[in-house]
């Protein structure tokens, strides 16, 4: 689709844009920001430092660079894609060479100004050439083998990268976001049945090979399983951290402790309480009341990206803002099914919330680019 | 490119029913979410806010301090002085070996344990405090208190620690406390929640370990609130302890000092009894031992030393060690007979110096005999033959009867470790026991203290008293408990033939003071002070009849372990009984020449309060009694209070 569609007229064009930004989305990941913050400042003790203010100003910054990148028309996006995929692979890729150890995997790569997570800025730029491709393949082909071939090795290439690192958790995600774009493209159902289906082997095969020669995952990959299955086997060792997640969340009650009053957090009984296992702090000092509003307003944010994406009539811009939607759900929902004990902790912060600089700037970057698609829809 | 409109249309449609699809799926797991969120926050928000203040809040016991040990004088017998140890807080110190290295310019650090505390730190967490002396002088504490800007994180810190002042006087008595061990754990039912705190510090033996839980007091608690990583963050409130009830004992803490001092050298026991109350004024076991060692924890050297003693330090042998009573045993037998109605105490038997007993011999210690003797003469010059014909007429179960009556085969209810019960045969027991016909000889052995007879000295000092006042008398070593005292058990009639007890009480005194007494030699000449007793010499081996026939080995040519136990009971003053005493020394041969002298020093002793005058005893006896009374003062210990440099 060219620029000669959209009726000029309509389109709004310099500063005159800002008004034109999906303004209810905004406030809303600002309220979310908002709370994450104020965690953030409560699990310091009460302190600004070390984690609420720098948080604050990636925000900030993070605001700034989602405005810049809504006002560029989202048809340059759309141009750019197979670039910034490129570009990410190669970051990737550099990782792989130059990265530093962290954490007790090979995630970052050290730009001087920004330690960059280029797994993080792959959800981004996959959801984008994934769009894009099928804004360019012709609706009938869709379906056919060859034409779904190339999109799942599009997936693949990255998500084998950044299972490497190893970062299982951001592997699952990538899969499940590229999976999910592929599905709202509407590609026939059949072969996500057929998936579905070579996933169950897949696990069955992966809980095989545990022991044996040709082990699938890191022992502390099967470890977390482990102790997702089974959180009791080992309350003081590696299921620590998902025993006292729960019991920080349950002992919130309706109401929760108080504003930082949480025993659990404060007392860090709470494992990495500023990053992934941040909502449990929440959980705990403001309840249920507390832990159902946050959810709500990740649900609302879904709910306008949403609706913004069916509004569009561009193909390229409603796939590109199903799968931001689609992949900050995914992070949402996978970080608060770990803390509440539904899932294995695999590391996944919680969106806007928790405290990390990459995650929070691609985010922003990603709303940027769904805000671009909002801004220069057809009219 | 331009697409068709139609084709524009219908794609647009498919992404709206994908979206609407897969924004169903989401919003199910957003509804998920929401379901356990609320099943975890408000169904099971009571399970986990207990489990969260179970984590946040840590239960620290107070130990609390433990009784004290008084005399009946109110002299202290084991105390808790306070003992310094120094600490170091890792976290605190910063550079802990810069600091170790300073702090061993202050004061004297023995290397090995300032190398086991380096090692300690580095496994604990940092704020937890490692001890790096222990037992520390107050002079030491007080440099380092000097010292301590210069020492960061090193801190001293009291505690109490048990001492008995009286060091080896008092072992076999009180025992001594240690730190719990997983034996003592195992072996109680419902351990105090104390006995779990490192080290906790409980009574091993004697009077420590019997009145344990008089002594040992109830913890106190402080609740806390800690951080993951067991750090205390602030006290949420405390309940102090009870300390443990001081005891007053009934010993005399002069009288035993000296009781333990002149039974040393000899592997003997003596037991200084109040004839008419059954107060343990003295209770002794030579040779002895420091219990503070205990305290401390005594090396395996020490240790080893004490078991390999033969003369068995650490046994408590006058509870603990049972022998054959001996001619001490005559008493009863006699008192068998009288009140049976057998004889009477004027009633003679021909002592021919044996009496053949079914097909038997069985000889008189003298092998000439003594004649015709009464319950007097034979009691006085321990005839054997006159108490063999009783036994025979009276028979074994009325012996023992009398026997128990007296205290004899009774365990005594004496808060003392492995308080023996000793043995008073029966038909009944031998058959039981060894599977044989009980036989009249046994009888004729049994009538003399010997074969299957066997008593303790607390039993045969049991056995004095209850000869002296007619009542029965049982011993006490409890005189209060935090002041509130404890009552005097029995002392009701033992419902005796006055008579037949005035006889044997002037049979005893003439033991001692007729001129042809076997205890002649340890009288007491001063009037209203004369004592009443008996010897014994008990066998522990068998004399064959061929070397009765060559003439009884004397026991100074036998090994020490094959002599024979010398025995002495005996009470004063004659008239008014106040005290009873036995003596037991162990293979220290006649009865009348080892322990005969010791009883009458501690008769004396007991009944004027410390050194008697010399005029007390016997002429010829003088010189020698002023040289012992000089030689024990100087070996007596004089109480140590903070329980250091014991000699």
């Amino acid at each position: 689709m060219s620029y000669l569609e959209y009726n000029a007229k309509y389109v709004p064009t310099g500063p005159r844009k800002i008004l034109y930004l999906n303004w209810p989305l905004a406030l809303l990941l600002a309220a979310v920001a908002g709370v994450g913050i104020l965690m953030l400042y409560s699990v310091a003790g009460g302190s600004f430092t070390p984690w609420a203010e720098p948080q604050m100003k990636r925000f900030a910054v993070g605001f700034v660079l989602m405005v810049m990148v809504a006002m560029v028309p989202a048809w340059f996006w759309r141009n750019m894609a197979s670039v910034a995929y490129l570009g990410t692979l190669l970051l990737l890729l550099g990782v792989e060479f130059f990265g530093s150890i962290g954490m007790g995997a090979q995630r970052w790569i050290d730009l001087g100004f920004i330690r960059l997570q280029p797994s993080e800025l792959m959800k981004v730029t996959l959801v984008l050439v994934l769009a894009a491709y099928y804004d360019w393949l012709p609706a009938a082909r869709k379906s056919r083998p060859l034409w779904v071939i190339l999109p799942v090795i599009l997936i693949l290439i990255p998500t084998a990268l950044v299972l490497r690192q190893p970062d299982l958790g951001t592997s699952i995600l990538l899969m499940a976001a590229g999976g999910g774009l592929m599905f709202l493209a509407g590609v026939h159902w059949a072969y996500f049945a057929a998936v579905i289906a070579a996933g169950v082997g897949l696990i069955t095969a992966v809980l095989q090979s545990r022991g044996t020669t040709w082990q699938l995952l890191q022992d502390y990959q099967f470890r977390r399983i482990d102790t997702f299955l089974d959180p009791s086997s080992d309350p003081l060792g590696a299921g620590y951290h998902i025993t006292q997640s729960k019991i920080a969340l349950g002992s919130g009650g309706w109401t929760g402790r108080g504003f930082m009053q949480g025993t659990q957090s404060r007392l860090n009984f709470l494992p990495e309480k500023h990053t992934d296992f941040i909502f449990t702090t929440l959980a705990e000092e403001f309840g249920f009341i507390g832990a159902f509003s946050l959810l709500t307003l990740y649900a609302l944010i879904i709910l306008f990206c949403v609706v913004s994406a069916l509004a569009n009539k561009d193909r390229f811009s409603s796939l590109l803002t199903l799968g931001i939607a689609l992949n900050f759900f995914l992070f949402f929902a996978v970080n608060m099914s770990m803390v509440m004990g539904l899932a294995p902790v695999v590391g996944v912060p919680l969106p806007l919330v928790s405290y990390g600089g990459s995650a929070m700037l691609v985010l922003m970057l990603a709303f940027g680019l769904a805000q671009s698609a909002h801004v220069h829809r057809p009219r | 490119m331009k697409r068709p409109r139609i084709d524009a249309e219908a794609n647009h449609r498919l992404i709206t029913r994908r979206a609407a699809i897969l924004g169903g799926v989401q919003l199910a797991f957003v509804g998920a979410l929401g379901a356990r969120m609320q099943f975890l926050q408000v169904d099971q928000a009571d399970q986990f806010r207990l489990l969260a203040e179970e984590n946040r809040i840590n239960i620290r016991i107070i130990p609390p301090a433990r009784g004290e040990v008084f005399d009946r004088n109110g002299v202290a017998l084991a105390r808790n002085v306070p003992s310094y140890r120094i600490v170091v807080v890792r976290e605190d110190a910063g550079d802990v070996a810069d600091v170790l290295n300073r702090l061993g310019k202050v004061i004297d650090l023995d290397p090995e344990e300032v190398e086991r505390a380096m090692a300690e730190m580095k496994r604990s967490a940092p704020f937890l405090p490692i001890t790096v002396a222990d037992e520390v002088a107050w002079e030491d504490l007080s440099r380092v208190s000097v010292n301590a800007p210069a020492l960061p994180g090193v801190t001293p810190e009291v505690g109490l620690s048990r001492v008995y002042p009286f060091g080896s006087d008092y072992a076999h008595v009180l025992g001594y406390v240690g730190p719990v061990s997983d034996y003592d754990l195992e072996r109680l039912d419902d351990p105090d929640q104390l006995l779990r705190i490192p080290r906790f510090q409980i009574g091993k033996v004697g009077v420590e370990a019997k009145v344990e839980d008089t002594l040992r007091g109830k913890a106190g608690a402080r609740r806390v609130e800690v951080n993951a990583a067991g750090r205390v963050m602030r006290e949420l409130d405390r309940r102090e302890g009870t300390p443990g009830s001081d005891l007053q004992l009934t010993i005399d803490s002069k009288l035993q000092s000296y009781v333990q001092a002149r039974l040393n050298g000899e592997s003997a026991s003596t037991v200084v009894m109040d004839a008419t109350t059954g107060d343990l004024l003295a209770i002794s076991s030579a040779p002895t031992y420091d219990p503070n060692l205990f305290v401390r924890g005594i090396s395996s050297r020490d240790y080893s030393a004490l078991t390999e003693n033969k003369y068995r330090p650490l046994a408590s042998k006058t509870v603990q060690g049972i022998y054959p009573p001996g001619s001490t045993f005559k008493m009863i037998t006699a008192m068998a007979a009288l009140e049976e109605g057998l004889i009477g105490p004027d009633d003679t038997v021909y002592c021919p110096g044996h009496l053949e007993v079914s097909g038997r011999r069985f000889h008189c210690w003298k092998r000439a005999g003594h004649g015709w003797v009464n319950l007097q003469n034979s009691l006085k010059q321990s005839c054997d033959v006159y108490y063999y014909d009783l036994a025979v007429k009276v028979g074994i179960e009325k012996i023992s009867a009398m026997a128990n009556r007296f205290g004899l085969g009774i365990r005594h209810d004496v808060p003392m470790s492995a308080v023996a019960q000793g043995l008073t045969p029966t038909k009944a027991w031998k058959t039981r026991t060894h599977g044989q016909d009980w036989r009249v000889g046994d009888t004729v052995n049994a009538s003399i203290g010997q074969g299957y007879m066997l008593a303790s000295p607390l039993q045969l000092a049991v056995m004095a008293s209850r000869l002296a006042s007619g009542n029965e008398v049982k011993p006490r070593l409890i005189k209060s408990v935090d002041g509130i005292e404890q009552p005097v058990l029995g002392g009701g009639s033992l419902g005796l033939n006055e008579n037949n007890l005035r006889k044997m009480r002037r049979a005893m005194f003439d033991v001692v003071n007729d001129r042809r007494g076997t205890g002649y030699g340890s009288r007491i000449i001063e009037d209203g002070m004369r004592m009443a007793g008996k010897t014994g010499t008990s066998q522990v081996r068998n004399i064959t009849a061929a070397e009765r026939a060559r003439g009884v080995t004397r026991n100074e040519d036998l090994p020490w372990e094959r002599r024979d136990h010398a025995l002495f009971v005996n009470y004063a003053p004659y008239d008014n009984p106040k005290y009873a005493v036995a003596v037991v020394v162990e293979h220290g041969g006649g009865g009348s020449r080892a322990a005969a002298p010791i009883a009458r020093d501690v008769t004396l002793q007991a009944l004027y309060g410390g050194d008697p005058p010399l005029e007390a005893y016997p002429t010829k006896d003088r010189d020698r009694i002023r040289k012992q009374q000089s030689d024990l003062r100087a070996i007596q210990p004089l109480a140590n209070i903070n329980g250091k440099d014991q000699a």
